[in-house]
């Protein structure tokens, strides 16, 4: 049976329409990326799917609960943790747990043993005095998922995270949702971060509310079957790329870093005569087909249902 | 139960840790007492007054040095006439006007009751009330001693009595007046505007989501939320009552419950009203601004504590009628310089009640919306 079961879920906001008629499944213990660019509709399903905000059509089952009949119920059944940090930024680490773990009904063994755990979690054992505001942000939103997470909840919604935070303390968190899931919690995690992706089974990019892709990142990747990628590095990336625009081979370009990628419309054209081609222009390029990545993929995926 | 006091733990550790919000919850009040105590106190000196002796007897001449010596009274005309006294009072050359009746000196040497007309600007009715405490004073004064002299002549005889009598505050020590404006005004202060506050706060940062998704529910979460501010404000309110009573000799008539019953009345009103303002408003500074606008500026302007209403323009004073702090007031009055019971003044008790039924059910009502799925 699926965790989560999202059919024709939309959102209004007026006339505007924030998330447009999502489909969706999420298996127990999976972990779940949402991937969109600012404004895609992201935190608003993750709020419909949490019970904060209600539909305006389309259907959620949330850990078998109907979100637009219950909301109260399925709130019982989730942790979550919103995109903003949210723990009182004036009260102790200990405090702060204290308070999530008295507003979940926890208390006595079972308290002390979730406190322990989320201290252990958050890597704060020993600093249970300090002010919450005043702890570098990595800390913060381990001990934000920590406080989410007390009432040992089957489903998981985070909301971006792991935004602002060091790639180390980042690394650190995925590590944590990891074991979770292999615990067999379901986590819905939206992120900005493509290479965060990577670490979740299924991947759903979201396009101006609506569904643009679904899959495995592999699968995901199958985009580009037959439309190979052509890395291009070359002294003037900017000449480059004009010049590759107007090739019939070539579909698009984008900028890379220091590089240029060119997906080819055939996988038939050899990166040799692309090479040549800029070379004959006087631009001194180096060439290679290389694997796409999901950075390829998302721009892909929002260039096309744009 | 548990849920519930998780909250309240956490909010009086909030406030702990917010050391300039508790100072200023606790101890402005003390010094709004002081400041505003000494500032407004009522005391007059030199009140212009005119004279119109219509018996020019050694007795109304003693009269009317009385009121000269007195040092309160400064002596700008003697008139003669009811139309003199309608110009210099509208003109405002005389505050006053002491009309002595003709024969006065003869009643009072004969023992015979009688009286003098004071005519006062009433456009102030605290200067007002003030001017006829000291008049009815130094009147009690002259008429003590001829009703002294008139027992001596014939013992038995009638008394002379002055017929006024300044109620509840004989020695007009203004600042009395002040102490119960005072609480309301405190209580209006912490009560509304730090609840109003704090769960805006509690939105701006994205806490109250994350409240929100817990199984406490809206209720049990602003009963938490509002407990410690009524502590405090309860705490802050006897403080003041308790300031008073060293710094000024309040008296304090009346029974410390009903003192402690009504102010925890009010408090749940104001307490109320602070939560509808924080559904309503989204950011701090419009929760301060819409506080200070419908409770805070009213209480003080339109409850009879700085502004008596009986000398508003009627349509003002109609606006009063939706003032709790104006039901407040009376009661407070009445118990701490009156020493009445509630019997005295149920209606406005009665009327508090309303006001707290009525803001908690739209409170709770928009409350109940906002918390469950919204918008
Ligand atoms: N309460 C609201 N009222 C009106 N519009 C809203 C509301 N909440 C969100 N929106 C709009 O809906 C759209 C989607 O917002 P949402 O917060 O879901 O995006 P997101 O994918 O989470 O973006 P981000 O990456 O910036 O967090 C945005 O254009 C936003 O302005
Ligand atoms: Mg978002």
């Amino acid at each position: 049976m699926n965790t989560i079961e999202v059919r024709h879920l939309t959102r209004r906001f007026g006339a505007f329409v924030a998330v447009d008629d999502l489909t969706f499944d999420v298996g127990q213990g999976e972990i779940f990326g949402f991937l969109g660019a600012n404004g895609a509709g992201k935190s608003t399903t993750i709020r419909m799917l949490c019970g904060l905000l209600r539909p305006s059509s389309g259907t959620a089952r949330v850990g078998g609960i109907d979100v637009g009949s219950d909301p109260e119920a399925v709130k019982r059944r989730i942790g979550y943790m919103s995109q903003r940090f949210s723990l009182y930024e004036k009260l102790t680490v200990d405090q702060n747990i204290a308070f999530f773990g008295g507003i979940y009904g926890l208390s006595g063994d079972r308290l002390a043993a979730r406190r322990a755990f989320a201290l252990e979690m958050a890597g704060l054992r020993g600093r249970e005095g300090a002010l919450t505001g005043e702890l570098a942000a990595g800390w913060r939103q381990r001990l934000s998922l920590g406080c989410a997470i007390l009432h040992e909840p089957p489903i998981v919604f985070l909301d971006e995270p792991t935004g602002g935070v060091d790639p180390l303390s980042r690394r650190r968190f995925w590590r944590l949702i990891d074991e979770l899931a292999r615990g067999g919690t379901t986590v819905l995690v939206t992120t900005h971060y493509l290479d965060e992706a990577e670490h979740c089974h299924r991947v759903a990019i979201i396009q101006a509310g609506r569904l643009a892709a679904l899959g495995t990142v592999p699968e995901l990747k199958q985009v580009f079957a037959g439309r190979p990628i052509l890395e291009i590095r070359a002294p003037r990336p900017v000449d480059a790329m004009r010049l590759l625009d107007t090739l019939p081979e070539v579909e698009k370009t984008s900028v890379f870093g220091t590089a240029v990628h060119a997906v080819l419309r055939s996988a038939e054209t050899p990166p040799g005569e692309v090479a040549a081609r800029l070379g004959s222009a006087g631009i001194a390029a180096e060439c290679r087909v290389v694997a796409p990545s999901l950075e390829d993929v998302f721009l892909d995926v929002v260039e096309r249902s744009a | 139960m548990r849920k519930l006091a998780a909250v309240v733990v956490k909010e009086f550790r909030q406030i702990g840790r917010d050391r300039r919000s508790l100072l200023i919850l606790l101890f402005v009040p003390a010094f709004f007492l002081l400041i505003y105590g000494y500032a407004l106190s009522f005391d007059i000196r030199n009140i212009p007054l005119a004279v119109e002796d219509r018996d020019r007897s050694s007795a109304s001449r003693e009269v009317v040095s009385a009121f000269v010596n007195s040092g309160y009274f400064d002596l700008v005309a003697t008139i003669a006439g009811e139309r003199d006294i309608d110009r210099l009072l509208d003109e405002g050359a005389a505050r006053a006007v002491l009309v002595i009746p003709a024969g006065f000196g003869r009643d009072a040497r004969t023992a015979t009751p009688t009286s003098v007309q004071l005519v006062v600007n009433g456009d102030n009715a605290n200067t007002a009330t003030t001017v006829v405490g000291y008049a009815v004073a130094l009147i009690a004064a002259v008429s003590a001693r001829y009703e002294v002299e008139a027992r001596l002549a014939s013992p038995g005889g009638p008394l002379l009595r002055a017929e006024t009598r300044v109620w509840y505050n004989p020695e007009l020590r203004s600042t009395l007046f002040l102490v119960p404006g005072l609480i309301a005004y405190i209580a209006m202060l912490t009560a509304v505007v730090s609840t109003a506050l704090s769960i805006v706060r509690e939105k701006e940062a994205g806490t109250l989501e994350q409240v929100r998704m817990s199984p406490v529910g809206p209720l049990a979460y602003v009963v938490g939320k509002t407990v410690p501010y009524f502590v405090v404000s309860l705490a802050s309110a006897v403080a003041i009552v308790g300031a008073a009573m060293l710094l000024f000799a309040l008296p304090m008539r009346g029974s410390w419950p009903l003192l402690v019953g009504s102010v925890s009345l009010f408090l749940v009103g104001a307490l109320a009203f602070g939560v509808l303002i924080s559904t309503v408003a989204e950011t701090q500074q419009v929760a301060f601004q819409l506080a200070v606008l419908t409770s805070y500026l009213p209480t003080f302007m339109l409850s009879g504590f700085i502004f008596p209403i009986s000398s508003m323009p009627a349509a003002l004073q109609l606006v009063t009628y939706a003032v709790p702090a104006r039901y407040f007031l009376t009661v407070l009055r009445g118990i701490v310089l009156k020493g009445v019971g509630a019997a005295a003044f149920w209606r406005d008790l009665a009327a508090l009640a309303i006001f707290a039924v009525v803001i908690l059910s739209l409170a709770s009502l928009r409350l109940r919306r906002e918390w469950s799925a919204s918008r």
